[in-house]
């Protein structure tokens, strides 16, 4: 059973029942009846218009359960209105689903969802895997995220910096059950650049491409993180680089400069140093100007005071952490990190110490106590 | 088969006999004790035994009703007057016996100068549902 056409089906099927009239949630019920049938029938016999087969069996589903409802008056007309199966017009409405899931009036947790679920197909359990939670918890979640989007209507453009946010959500998940849901990520917002021309949508998705690209240099056998600097260069992924590089490039040509091409041109420019020591950090200094300008975000700040200090050296950077609130993630980290590039293993080993306590996932906290223990047994020999 | 619950604790637990804050430890002896308590989870997920393990950040605040359009209130700055808890493990074994053994044998991962920390963890049975028969 070639699941992953099923996947990529689905979510067009749904729009095209939303489109005919059919409330959110009972055409949802009716696609995922229509799945499980495929996956029964196909291997025996698979359709030579397998888009149009779904098409035509959730339509069908979708009728004969609004027969059993209360609409059964509505009968004879709903049967009237059914449409002729045949060959589907290759348009794409999918983007419609992309707004709906991300519409404003769900939580970010509801969204991310919703999204998974009608845009990229995949189960209940998978996604209920994915962020480690019951699988009635997260049917919960996504029924409660059906009934408060059943009466929207496609009239209206969405907001696609919602899309986005939404996307980029998915993406920075860092759970995998059997789903990866970074490469999720990228698969649904390349679909969305296919779908649509916008600069920050090629954005995010070069943004992603970048980062994906590192990923198997960024943790070692057991577990443990490599930073940025100690990571091995040859176990990133070239082509994922030069596609996110290519992908920005176009979407910068354009001049409407917004936050994910601003970071994508940062991570671009980290994946272009072939050494971490020729990476250009007065030019990333610049591109954390700009994102400082379009965000306002202290933790933008952060990294900027990061990058000044690589480019400028460790008092710098020291300089540019002490206007900014002590209370920022990885505020202790970075001046650990300062301190003992400045010399100051004392004063390093007690922030990396103290970073440890504050960090927010498990990995984070046993490489910043990794680093005090490094300095404090440097010390005391 | 009974569940416990295996707690690991930040502060309130008695000191441990190898009691050596974790930033003392060199890298090598922290990457020990990581595989030691990986591999006694793994073990334990082969036997059947194991049930779920989460580990807890050690910021914690306490809060309370105190009224309507009243402020909660919280512990006060004095942190360390609290017992905080660091972790859990939770095991589904056969006998209370076994659920020592294997506290002890969590207990006895290896800290500072390769040695065991012999931390106290607290062993807490699970409240269940009564059995269908009770003869």
């Amino acid at each position: 059973m070639n699941e992953v056409l099923l996947r990529s089906l689905t979510p067009s099927v749904l729009a095209i029942l939303v489109r005919r009239g059919a409330d959110f949630a009972a055409a949802e019920d009716a696609v995922q009846d229509a799945l499980v049938e495929a996956v029964r029938v196909w291997p025996a016999d698979l359709p030579r218009d397998p888009k149009g087969w779904l098409i035509t069996v959730a339509w069908r589903r979708f009728l004969d359960a609004t027969r059993a409802d209360s609409a059964r008056r509505r009968r004879e007309d709903l049967v009237d209105e059914e449409p002729v199966p045949g060959p589907v017009p290759p348009v794409d409405d999918t983007l419609q689903l992309y707004f709906l899931c991300a519409h404003p009036s769900l939580t970010p947790s509801s969204a991310v969802a919703l999204t998974l679920r009608a845009v990229g197909g995949l189960t209940t359990r998978q996604i209920a895997q994915a962020y480690l939670v019951p699988e009635t918890t997260m049917a919960q979640r996504i029924s409660r995220a059906k009934r408060t989007v059943s009466g929207v209507r496609f009239d209206r453009p969405g907001d696609v910096a919602t899309v986005l946010r939404v996307l980029y959500l998915v993406f920075n998940e860092g759970y995998s059950g059997d789903v990866d849901l970074a490469a999720e990520a990228i698969r649904l917002t390349r679909q969305l650049a296919a779908a649509i021309d916008h600069p920050e949508v090629a954005g995010l998705l070069a943004l992603m491409l970048l980062h994906h690209a590192r990923r198997a240099a960024r943790t070692s056998s057991d577990g443990s993180l490599i930073p940025l600097a100690e990571q091995d260069r040859g176990r990133w992924d070239t082509e994922s680089i030069a596609e996110g590089v290519e992908i920005l490039q176009a979407a910068l040509a354009r001049d409407r400069l917004g936050e994910f091409q601003a970071q994508a041109a940062i991570a671009a420019l980290h994946a272009d140093a072939p050494t971490p020591e020729q990476t250009d950090w007065v030019q990333i200094v610049e591109w954390y100007d700009e994102l400082e300008r379009l965000t306002d975000s202290p933790v933008v700040r952060l990294n900027r005071a990061v990058a000044v200090g690589e480019a400028d050296g460790p008092r710098a950077g020291l300089a540019a952490l002490g206007a900014l609130d002590d209370s920022l993630p990885r505020h202790a980290a970075v001046a650990a990190y300062f301190h003992e590039r400045d010399g100051d293993l004392a004063t390093a080993a007690r922030f990396y110490a103290e970073a440890a306590q504050k960090a927010p996932n498990l990995a984070e906290r046993d490489h910043l106590t990794r680093q005090a223990a490094r300095l404090n047994a440097r010390r005391c020999h | 088969m009974a569940k416990y619950l295996l707690l690991k604790h930040y502060r309130g637990a008695p000191a441990s006999v190898n009691d050596v804050p974790m930033d003392r430890w060199t890298p090598e002896e922290i990457s020990a004790h990581m595989r030691y308590m990986h591999d006694f989870a793994a073990r334990l997920e082969e036997t059947g035994e194991f049930v779920d393990g989460q580990a807890l950040a050690p910021e914690g605040t306490f809060v309370r009703y105190d009224g309507e359009g009243r402020p909660p209130v919280t512990d006060g700055p004095f942190a360390e007057t609290k017992d905080l808890i660091a972790g859990w493990m939770v095991i589904d074994v056969d006998s209370y016996e076994r659920a020592v053994e294997l506290a002890g044998e969590l207990s006895a991962a290896p800290g500072a100068g390769g040695k065991p920390i012999h931390e106290w963890l607290e062993l807490r049975p699970f409240l269940a549902a009564p059995p269908t028969i009770t003869e």
